[in-house]
């Protein structure tokens, strides 16, 4: 028993000093540094809180994850529900489309929705055709998003369809036999199991979302910025460590409260997806 | 928490029921070229418990699945009552099913899985807790209500799934293979909880098995089913002394099989021994005669019947099982246990004429 715990501790040392070096270490000092520079005190984040444009900042992004996460789901369920109902092959067929975007770096998806969104571009064109003429997504919030949610969905399918995959489809012909129609099974029956996975995705996507910094920076405008484009203008251009530090706490400290939140909520909705019978 | 331990006493009220009837006319299913069902008629008696009998692929499933509205027939039609309901949805049938894996839903604790079906049918929710309470009581798991299905033994479960498919006073209680995930003695006692329940409400029960034992055990009627056909339909005693076939001779219970061939109303076996063949018609024929039926006599003077070796005996208490060896094979009989015959003893067999039975080929 001790050798083998011994022997455990030590397969985990090599991870534990990545994360330690890589990450706790650069949160760590940076964070520090927003309590002592430029005197030991809260005087950073006095001064964040005093600009307005913190909060601003914090409450768009906070607004764009969520909306990131809602599309997501919105186009990956049904996605990973039909991937739970076809046969092995097709099943691979939808997985490889999934997995399609991973093969190619952010940057460079990122750069062929730059091209796809432009002024008089293929999107333009399009919706000029479907009667919506002198429209370029390039720029605004709406192509920030179309951007995120095309990155960030095979991160939302992917959770999803491991936690559909395993739902027992004997449930769904045992409530119907038991006198519900589809639309009951469903929502009494396969939405509360599915639950776990749409949790698990919506925050996976959330944490991602409020990380992100290339795809707003270039699909988005400078005078809607997001929290790690702020984060970053304070360091390559005001070089305020202390101020980018500030940021970087909130942040943390916001989508940890967030998820804190969300596991506390979610006790409460399972249970009134699952045995409320209150409802009728 | 309340525990439930007097016997069963009067069941609840308000899941006493006439049971219905269910007709099944020329009914067929079709994949491609191979008939799962290949145009079965059948009268399943208002209140009866009848069981579809066979092994796997002979079509049992499917012709329940069938009644339950899962899958559609290619051609005839189910009736219940009277009524056609070849094409209503399973939703709107008002049958109780019971599948082999509980099929609880693991997200809802014992109560609120059994009022799940009262839930779909607009029923109060104070009325709902009541109805489903009292049904708990009929399996005996009243003082579970709380608990998680999670948390309960299979046989628990199934009991819980029991009460999830009567708690509606469905016209007709469907269940496929629900004990086949249980082991033996608890397969015993959930068939005579079967009984119990079937006998105090009343209902309709079509039970669907590969279990002979269980067949014979539960059923009012058993219909033994073979390549989508079924072969007999019967009482349990019907078929075991006046099997139809030989398939259903085999199928229920021990039997000794002599191949020979019926040459006027004489069964010849290979070896040339002449026994009675009733009314079988000539050709090649098999006769099929139970265990118990094999009369065992010591082999003094030259009286009618099979000259045999004794092989084996085996006390089993109530009786012994002697294993003769005959020129035709081996036949076993079940003889007295004051009966002193020993391995290597010479012997006749013989039995009363209408104890056996001759089926062609």
């Amino acid at each position: 028993m001790h050798t083998s715990a011994r022997w455990s501790a030590l397969l985990l040392a090599p991870a534990v000093l990545l994360v330690a070096i890589c990450f706790v270490v650069p949160i760590g000092s940076i964070v520090l540094r927003s309590f002592t520079e430029p005197e030991l005190g809260l005087a950073t984040y006095e001064r964040l809180f005093a600009d307005p444009t913190t909060l601003r900042v914090l409450g768009r992004t906070l607004l764009v994850a969520l909306g990131a996460v809602g599309l997501c789901l919105l186009f990956g369920y049904p996605y990973a529900y039909l991937m739970t109902l076809v046969g092995p092959d097709m099943r691979a067929v939808l997985m490889v489309l999934v997995l399609v975007p991973f093969w190619t770096s952010l940057m460079a998806r990122t750069f062929a929705w730059v091209s796809l969104l432009q002024r008089d571009g293929p999107v333009s064109a399009l919706l000029a055709f479907a009667g919506v003429p002198g429209v370029t997504l390039l720029g605004t919030a709406a192509g920030v998003m179309i951007g995120m949610v095309q990155i960030l969905l095979p991160y939302m399918v992917l959770t999803l369809s491991t936690t559909l995959s395993r739902i027992d489809r004997g449930l769904l012909t045992a409530a119907q036999s038991l006198g519900a129609n589809r639309y009951r099974t469903f929502f009494q029956v396969y939405l509360p199991l599915s639950l776990p996975g749409v949790f698990a995705g919506s925050a996976l996507v959330f944490i991602l979302a409020l990380g992100f910094y290339i795809t707003p920076q270039l699909l988005g405008s400078p005078r809607e910025s997001l929290i790690a484009q702020v984060i970053g203008v304070r360091v390559e251009r005001l070089v305020d460590f202390a101020g980018a530090g500030g940021l970087s706490l909130i942040v943390l400290l916001t989508t940890a409260l967030c998820l804190a939140a969300a596991v506390l909520a979610f006790r409460p909705v399972r249970a009134m997806l699952g045995q409320g019978g209150d409802r009728r | 928490m309340s525990k439930t331990n007097q016997s069963p006493g009067a069941p609840a009220a308000t899941l006493q029921q006439t049971g219905r009837s269910v007709r099944l006319s020329g009914l067929s299913k079709h994949y491609g070229d191979f008939a799962a069902v290949d145009g079965i008629d059948m009268d399943i008696r208002a209140g009866e418990l009848l069981t579809l009998l066979g092994a796997s692929g002979s079509g049992k499933t499917t012709t329940l699945s069938m009644i339950a509205g899962f899958t559609t027939p290619t051609e005839g039609t189910v009736l219940i009552d009277g009524e056609e309901i070849t094409r209503v949805p399973p939703h709107k049938r008002n049958l109780g099913m019971v599948f082999q894996h509980y099929s609880l839903f693991p997200h809802m604790n014992v109560r609120t899985n059994v009022e799940f079906p009262l839930k779909q049918r607009g029923v109060p929710k104070a009325e709902r807790r009541r109805r489903a309470m009292e049904a708990l009581e009929v399996v005996e798991l009243a003082h579970r209500a709380q608990a998680r299905v999670t948390e309960l033994s299979g046989g628990q479960q199934q009991r819980i799934a029991l009460a999830r498919a009567l708690v509606f006073s469905p016209s007709v209680l469907l269940m496929d293979e629900p004990f086949g995930a249980l082991d033996r003695a608890l397969r015993e006692k959930m068939q005579m909880e079967v009984r119990r329940i079937h006998r105090e409400l009343g209902v309709t029960v079509v039970f669907v098995t590969h279990d002979q034992q269980e067949a014979l055990t539960l059923s009012d009627r058993i219909a033994v089913f073979e390549r989508g056909r079924i072969e007999q339909v019967g009482t349990p005693e019907d078929l075991y002394e006046r099997p139809a076939s030989l398939h259903v001779a085999t199928f229920l219970g021990e039997s000794n099989l002599l191949p020979g061939t019926v040459d006027g109303g004489v069964f010849v076996t290979r070896s040339g021994s002449r026994l009675s063949a009733g009314s079988a018609e000539n050709g090649p024929a098999t006769l099929v005669v139970r265990p118990e039926h094999v009369r065992v006599q010591p082999a003094t003077g030259t009286g009618a019947g099979i000259a045999a070796t004794v092989g084996e005996v085996v006390y089993l208490g109530a009786d012994k099982r002697l294993v003769a060896v005959t020129a035709d094979g081996e036949i076993t009989a079940r003889i007295a246990a004051a009966e002193g015959y020993r391995p290597g003893d010479d012997v006749r067999l013989g039995w009363e004429p209408g104890a056996a039975a001759v089926f062609p080929g």
